[in-house]
Order: structure tokens, then C-alpha cells, then sequence
């Protein structure tokens, strides 16, 4: 084919048609709704809610159906959506120490006040395939009951129990507690604030995170983190309109917090005490506020005194790769044409070859002489 | 230049702003470029936003073309310096679809061009903006990976990693081997990416009497070179710049002095040269140039051949 062929234009809306085909599959087998996919894929949809830096299960549903259940491909159209919103305040912090509780564990007690709260969680299961859901016809779910008596009301976060003690580093806002960066809107520069850093992680890959925190674990940043707590529920989000001057309430939100409890040994100036990994995400997903609470705590070695050396302690590192909607750009734009630049490549090296196999035929054409 | 706010015809979805970006971002864009061109070669951060296409794809030249695009402006979206590649097709509609931009494949009568690795072969004028897409705006980046240091190069003008660099790709292979984003020096100060045009194009870019605006969107850099603005490609007394060069004409248009693309015409080692720049092919055949290859193109009906 020649490029100078025309029909490009032709070719790319036909893609167009072909992905919806292939989007919709067989049409004898029922085309699924985004009611089901926001019922039944709840975990996926809170990946893509988390990735794609928006609190919305519809969207996110409609997101994973529109790509294929994609999660990369769902969480930049939440996105490429999510940036023509426009933002009319920010909320009041919420307080997860209010939160109507789901499921909360720690690993480092083996009771305290609330108790463990084992909650939905595969953590527990065998993962031997459950064939009664190859039938379609199964719709009934396990019947959950309530137990006898209600949770209590008073669930303290586990770190809180610390530091009451004294034992735990204190999270101080930064002079002013001016309203965190929002690096949607503005550039990140480095050495990056943890506001930035928490925020990047939030909407950072999964899996990016996951094999960072693992990395962390095994020595490549040398922390030893215990789960202090895990806690998901819902809490409610507050707003206070200029207009009223007063808190409204906007609804409430599903969160996973994640506090690790590590250790440090104190310095010149500051006792020894824990230190904290924090991770907050939405939705139901553990997996992801515990990589990003390992992530979180190797970054601080800076204000710790810590040596950075491993790629989990590296803000600039961690930030700029973690964004997986950026990276699949950059990664997938090798696919786009590159004849230009390749073109250059080739005529280099062809040429270099060229003059160097002169340069050899110049020299055996000497050699002789040289002998004499 | 100037913004209207329209809201596109016959489209249920929601409403999105003229151009896509909404005038909030449009200024942050404006000024963010108001800073690069007052500062020529220097890379201005700027809050880039999320696209509707992939980072990497383009987003930085798509807002900067969407801050800057107006209903008097006319566009032309080139990638590898054709108009029909696969992207430049995809960003072309999303200005048509946005913006109702009235687009062009012709060079001359373009007001913003939109570029990903080509300068075209007509050479600009005075009021013309080109607009590069710029996937790796730090041309230290490859020596540097770290965004904390390189700043502190450029503000020291501490450009002796690359001059060391390029020695020893002399040193080793007898040139400097980089073909395509071939570092330059602005206006004598800073060390600046051309963005991955070949080298070929770099002197197209000094003292140009255009407005030459670089956006990166992954990156979230802006850079611009105002016109008439010294752009030298680097290199050594001793070692001049030198741009590439081919055997043989365009085997269209038969042109000797355009940037060729390679096209392999069949699997015995069977190839043939053409312009990378489709339109300026196109109008070379118009006024009668004929290369060696059009007849058996033009009979395939891989070209229109225009009867002159």
C-alpha cells in the first residue's frame, strides 16, 4: 500500500462499528445493563471509580460496559468525562472515624473497642470455582442475617489508640491547613508535598501500587508495616455553600481506609515511635489502600531522614508512572505512525554501514603497501 | 484568536464548551503561552488536563490548538507530515466536531497547523501558528530521568552532559546519531526538544516568520518559539549539523529537495520513495511533476494521477 493512498478517514470509522460489534458479542446471549454491572461488578466498578478519580457507581458502570470491562479503558473515560465537570467548592474533610462500619479489621490487636468486624470479604474462601453460577437461573443470593446485637457505636481508629498513648507520629496539617493540591488542575513539581503524593496515588494503578507496596515488603525499602487497621463503610459528605454559611449534606460515600503502623527508630531530636502509611480509596478496595499505605510510608523516609534508594521511595518515580491512564497513552502511542523518524534511523545506519564498509575496503586496499 | 462560546448543533449529549476546553482552562493555556513566548525555549508548566484522547496522542498540541482556535481560524492536522494518517484524521474531526473548525490540507492557506514529526515543506509565513505535539519535552531527559535536576540545568544553562553526549556519538560512530528530536539551542540560551521531527526539519524553525507553539500534555509542559527566533542545531565546529539525504527522487512527484518516506512495494525487496509531506506531493503532480513511479501507481489506483 502506498501512504499516499487516501482512506484513512474511511478506515477509522469503520473501527468505529467494529468495536461496537465486538463490544455487544453474541446477540442471542442478553445484552447487559448498567444496573447489573453496578449490582454485581461492584469491586471493578470501585477500581474504576478510584482510577478514574470520580465517585460515581453509574458511571462507572456504564464506563466498564462501554469498554469492555477494560478497567484502564473504564477509568479514562470516568476521566476524559470528570475534567469537563465543573467544581463548585470543595467539601468539609470527611471524618472515617464516623463511619458506619461494613468490615473492620486490625492485625494488631487482638480485641479493642468495636471489635473485628469481619464484614464481605473473600479473605476467607476457598477459591474453588462455585459452578451453581454457571446457571443463570440461580439468582438467589446467600441469605445474610443480622446478628443479634447491633455493632457498637464507638469504633476508634486503631492509630487514634496509639497516639493517645503518645506512641504514634501525629498527622499535624500543614501552618494554615490550606486546601490540598489538586494536581488535576495544577502541575506537580518536586521534591511533591504528601497531599500530592496521596492524591496521585489515590487515582494511581492498582496494580502499579501493588507491586510497589510488594516491592517495599521484600526489601526494596525495607519497612515493616503491621495493619494497624482496615475499615470500610460509608460516610457522609458535607458542604457548606457560600450562601448559607452552614454544613449540608451531599450523601454518602463507600471508602477503604487503610492505616499501616511501621517502625522507626527515633533521631537526634525525635523519640522513637510508629510511624504511619495511610491509604483511602473508594468503594470497596482493600487491595489498593494497603498498597497505597505501603507506598505512602516509603515516601516519607525524606522527613524521616531515610535513605531513598529504591524505586518506592522515589516521588518522582512513584507519581509520574503510577497514572495508568498516562502510561497506556504513552506505552500504546508506538502504535501510531513513526515513518518519519524511522526513516531518519534508516538512512543513518544504512549510511554508517556504507562508509564504514569503504573505510575497510580502503584499508585491505593499503594493507599490502603497508606490509612493504 | 478570539474565543465565542457555541454549543454544537443538533447534539443531545451534554454541551461541551467551543473547542472542548471549558474558557477557564483556555486562559490557564493562553497564559501559560504568553510566559513561553516571552521566554523562548523555556519549558512553562501548565495544569494539563485530561483529554477525550490518550495522553500520548497528542493532548498537549490539541489544547494548545484548542486555546488558541477560532470561527475565523483555518486548520490543517498533519502526522508524519500527511493529512490522511490514521491521528491526524482523529484530531481533525475533534476540531471539526468541537469547534465546527474549518479545516485544509493545503499548507498555505492554513492559520494554525497542527503537527506531530513534520514541519511541512512549504515554507510558513508571517501569522501562521504551528502547533507540535511533543511527547518528551526535556531534551536532557534521556541523560537526566529526574525533573528536579534537569530544571536546575536549565537554569544554570549547565549544558555540558549533552555537548559530552554528542562528542561521544562522534567519537564512536563518526556523527552525531540522533536523526529525529535533534536538540537545539534558542535564542543562545536554552537547550530545546524540536519535538521528533527529523532533523531534516530543524532549519525550518530558525528565524521562522511563524508562531511556533510546542505543547506536551503527559508531561504537562508548554514551550513556544516567538518568529524570527534563532533555533541552532547543535553541534561542533569540526562536526557541522548536516541533515539527511536521499538517492533518489520522490518517486511521485519526483521531487529531490522534500523529506522521503519509505514504502516496501512488494517482498522481494521492491520499494519506492515518497513525500512524506502529502500535500506538498499533491501539488507538485498538479503542476505537471512526474516521478518515475506514478504511472504504475496511478494505474493501480493507488494515486489519482492528474492529467496535466
Amino acid at each position: 500500500m502506498y501512504v499516499a493512498v487516501k482512506g484513512g478517514e474511511a478506515a477509522i470509522l469503520a473501527t468505529h462499528d467494529l468495536v461496537a460489534e465486538a463490544r455487544r458479542g453474541n446477540e442471542a446471549v442478553p445484552e447487559l445493563t448498567v444496573a447489573q454491572i453496578r449490582e454485581q461488578q461492584g469491586l471493578a466498578c470501585a477500581r474504576v471509580m478510584n482510577e478514574g478519580s470520580l465517585y460515581d457507581l453509574d458511571l462507572a458502570a456504564l464506563a466498564l460496559k462501554q469498554a469492555q470491562g477494560d478497567a484502564i479503558e473504564a477509568a479514562f473515560l470516568m476521566r476524559a468525562y470528570r475534567t469537563t465537570l465543573p467544581r463548585f467548592g470543595s467539601s468539609e474533610p470527611i471524618d472515617t472515624a464516623q463511619m458506619a462500619i461494613r468490615r473492620r479489621i486490625s492485625a494488631t490487636y487482638k480485641d479493642l473497642p468495636g471489635g473485628q468486624v469481619l464484614g464481605p470479604t473473600y479473605d476467607y474462601t476457598h477459591r474453588l470455582f462455585d459452578f451453581a453460577l454457571m446457571d443463570e437461573a440461580d439468582g438467589s443470593a446467600g441469605e445474610a442475617r443480622p446478628a443479634a446485637t447491633a455493632l457498637d457505636a464507638a469504633m476508634p481508629r486503631v492509630p487514634d489508640i496509639l497516639g493517645a498513648e503518645g506512641l504514634m507520629e501525629a498527622e499535624t496539617p500543614p501552618q494554615g491547613d490550606p486546601r490540598p493540591f489538586d494536581l488535576t488542575r495544577e502541575p506537580v513539581s518536586f521534591p511533591a508535598d504528601r497531599d500530592v503524593r496521596l492524591q496521585a496515588m489515590a487515582r494511581g494503578d492498582e496494580g502499579f501500587l501493588l507491586g510497589l507496596g510488594y516491592s517495599v515488603q521484600r526489601g526494596y525499602g525495607g519497612n515493616h508495616p503491621f495493619v494497624g487497621e482496615i475499615r470500610v463503610g460509608e460516610v457522609c459528605v458535607e458542604f457548606v455553600p457560600e450562601e448559607l454559611g452552614f454544613s449540608v449534606d451531599l450523601g454518602e460515600i463507600t471508602l477503604t481506609e487503610c492505616q499501616m503502623v511501621n517502625q522507626f527508630q527515633g533521631s537526634k531530636d525525635v523519640a522513637p515511635q510508629f510511624t504511619r502509611g495511610y491509604g483511602l480509596s473508594f468503594g470497596h478496595s482493600e487491595r489498593k489502600a494497603m498498597s497505597m499505605s505501603l507506598v505512602d510510608r516509603a515516601l516519607k523516609c525524606r522527613e524521616f531522614g531515610e535513605a531513598a534508594n529504591y524505586p518506592a521511595q522515589l516521588d518522582e518515580f512513584v507519581l509520574y508512572h503510577s497514572d495508568n491512564v498516562e502510561a497506556a497513552g504513552f506505552v500504546e502511542h508506538l502504535k501510531l505512525p513513526h515513518y518519519v523518524d524511522f526513516q531518519g534511523e534508516l538512512e543513518l545506519i544504512r549510511r554508517i554501514t556504507r562508509e564504514r564498509e569503504q573505510r575497510l575496503a580502503r584499508e585491505q586496499g593499503t594493507l599490502p603497501e603497508a606490509a612493504e | 484568536m478570539n474565543a465565542h462560546q457555541t454549543l454544537p448543533a443538533d447534539d443531545a449529549k451534554p454541551a461541551y464548551n467551543y473547542a472542548y476546553l471549558d474558557e477557564q482552562t483556555k486562559r490557564m493555556i493562553r497564559r501559560a503561552l504568553l510566559k513561553a513566548v516571552a521566554v523562548p525555549g523555556y519549558q512553562v508548566p501548565f495544569g494539563s488536563r485530561e483529554m477525550p484522547l490518550a495522553r500520548g496522542w497528542g493532548t498537549g498540541g490539541i489544547q494548545v490548538t484548542a486555546a488558541i482556535i477560532g470561527p475565523d481560524d483555518t486548520l490543517k492536522v498533519i502526522d508524519q507530515g500527511a493529512d490522511d494518517t490514521t491521528n491526524a484524521v482523529s484530531i481533525r474531526r475533534f476540531f471539526e466536531r468541537t469547534a465546527d473548525a474549518r479545516t485544509t490540507e493545503a499548507t498555505e492557506e492554513a492559520t494554525i497547523i497542527q503537527t506531530r514529526h513534520r514541519i511541512p515543506e512549504a515554507p510558513l509565513k508571517a501569522g501562521q501558528i504551528m502547533v507540535y505535539q511533543v511527547p518528551t519535552p526535556e531534551p536532557l531527559r534521556r541523560l537526566e530521568p529526574r525533573e528536579a535536576e534537569t530544571r536546575k540545568m536549565h537554569a544554570w544553562a549547565e549544558y555540558g552532559l549533552m555537548q559530552v553526549k554528542l562528542y561521544e556519538n562522534i567519537a564512536r560512530f563518526g556523527e552525531v546519531t540522533t536523526t529525529y528530536d535533534y536538540p537545539v539551542m534558542v535564542n543562545g540560551r536554552y537547550v530545546m526538544a524540536p519535538s521528533p521531527i527529523p532533523k531534516f526539519d530543524n532549519p525550518k524553525m530558525h528565524m521562522s516568520p511563524a508562531l511556533q507553539l510546542f505543547g506536551a500534555g503527559r508531561e504537562k509542559r508548554i514551550y513556544a518559539l516567538p518568529p524570527h527566533t534563532s533555533v541552532k542545531s547543535l553541534d561542533f565546529d569540526d562536526h557541522p549539523f548536516r541533515v539527511q539525504s536521499w538517492n533518489e527522487p520522490c518517486g511521485l512527484c519526483g521531487a529531490t529537495d522534500s523529506y522521503l518516506d519509505e514504502v516496501i512495494t512488494d517482498d522481494k525487496g521492491g520499494r519506492m520513495f515518497v513525500c512524506s509531506d502529502s500535500h506538498h506531493c499533491e501539488t507538485r503532480r498538479e503542476a505537471g511533476h512526474r516521478g518515475a513511479m506514478l504511472a504504475d501507481a496511478s494505474a493501480l489506483h493507488l494515486v489519482e494521477e492528474v492529467k496535466p
